[in-house]
């Protein structure tokens, strides 16, 4: 068995569209919203759920057999909030505008409802290696739905990416207006419905009856 | 006073946890498709923000930030513990979920066995976090205000909790796009209910 067999391709790819946590699994849908308004913070968001994520898994694993049923919701707040923290230090360090625009999402990463689930559907069951891969794949299922909702809202919103003017000067001069409405909060939502839309027309089992 | 009544108002319209900030969207969005339960968890959530934010509050201003220790003495004047803020919060607030499910396992078993598996997940609701993280960063003047801060903000859950069941109650009977169906739908009218309370958002008061 390598370390890439077939069952564990698939704990790391199914997340990204079958089992997707954002649109599927309706987890982490919060963050997933309330930093998206521009690319570059759901970039580093997105990299900060996939360490957190892919870590506490391993380390969960790692404990669950130590760990008594009755008490371990209140280990795995500690495993993730200690492991949080790091990441908040990292970010103040290293990315101080960033970390001011994510404000206080980076220690909402704690109350993420992907690690909740992830730990107790998966990492309390299943060892070491397999539980990092599913936190690998887990988080970059949540990065690409950011990062999807981030480009257009950037892209419509304020005609750049990453910061940098991408919708040429020649269009507003023949009278292109940015739509400002895609900046405000609830435009998030609409862009998840059209996403969820989209996603459920090309993947007929999971519509809803 | 008025600063009291400025900040209940404004936790309920204009900050509102889900229309602005999308905190506790996980389980606003699973728990609201009847109004009973949805009423059931609102009431909750507001009782543990009510609960928490206080006890927060008093810890972040006289042993988290820096120099809050001084009244130990002189000593710690230079002490800064705020990198244990994100630790410090989630062990309140879960042991006070902790609680409260107790108490109402107790002395309200029909409540506890509606509410089910909700009642425990509210210590990973981020609304709650989310409230204590704010009252943080808005840095409130005393204890009564953050209590006022975390009333408001639960009311303003509760609200848009009860709306959203209510219009899910009635959305059964119509005709919606196969593939819109349920999640899909629920994201629109959460978006279509935030820009209705946008309207408060020039709101002074």
């Amino acid at each position: 068995m390598g370390l890439l067999s077939n069952k564990n391709k698939a704990i790391l790819v199914d997340p990204l569209s079958k089992n997707n946590p954002v649109i599927v699994q309706m987890l982490g849908v919060c963050s997933a919203l309330a930093v998206t308004s521009k690319l570059e913070p759901s970039i580093v968001m997105a990299i900060s759920v996939t360490a957190v994520v892919a870590f506490a898994n391993v380390i969960i694993s790692l404990l669950r057999n130590t760990i008594p049923n009755r008490i371990r919701i209140i280990v795995q707040l500690v495993v993730v909030a200690a492991l949080v923290t790091i990441v908040s230090e990292v970010l103040k360090a290293f990315a101080y505008d960033v970390n001011k625009q994510l404000s206080v999402f980076v220690g909402l990463i704690i109350t993420n409802c992907i690690l909740m689930g992830r730990l107790e559907a998966f990492a309390l069951g299943n060892g070491p290696w397999e539980s990092f891969l599913d936190g690998v794949g887990n988080g970059l299922g949540y990065g690409l739905i950011l990062i999807i909702i981030g480009f257009f809202r950037e892209l419509l919103g304020s005609g750049t990416l990453l910061g940098i003017q991408v919708i040429p000067q020649i269009f507003y001069d023949l009278g292109y207006v940015n739509n400002g409405l895609m900046i405000l909060p609830p435009m998030a939502l609409i862009v998840v419905a059209v996403i969820i839309w989209v996603h459920r027309s090309r993947n007929k089992e999971l519509q809803e009856d | 006073m008025g600063e009291m009544l400025s900040i209940f108002a404004r936790s309920i319209f204009v900050e509102n946890m889900i229309f602005a900030y999308y905190l506790g969207m996980c389980s606003y969005l699973a728990v609201s498709k009847n109004v009973k339960t949805a009423l059931g968890l609102g009431v909750a959530v507001t009782f543990i923000l009510v609960c928490t934010l206080p006890i927060n509050y008093m810890l972040e201003n006289y042993v988290l930030k820096e120099g809050a220790l001084t009244w130990l003495g002189p000593q710690y004047a230079e002490v800064n513990l705020s990198f244990l803020s994100l630790i410090i919060f989630i062990a309140i607030i879960a042991s006070f979920v902790q609680l409260v499910e107790m108490i109402v396992e107790k002395y309200a078993p029909a409540l506890y066995s509606s509410l089910g598996i909700f009642l425990p997940l509210i210590a990973v609701n981020c609304a709650i976090l989310g409230g204590s993280l704010f009252m943080q960063q808005k840095a409130f003047l005393n204890v009564g205000e953050a209590t006022v801060y975390g009333l408001g903000s639960g009311i303003g859950w509760l609200l848009a909790i009860i709306g959203m069941a209510a219009i899910r109650e009635k959305l059964a009977y119509s005709e919606i796009p196969k593939p819109l169906k349920g999640l899909g739908m629920a994201f629109i009218i959460t978006g279509l209910m935030g820009i209705g309370f946008m309207c408060f958002s020039g709101l002074k008061i």
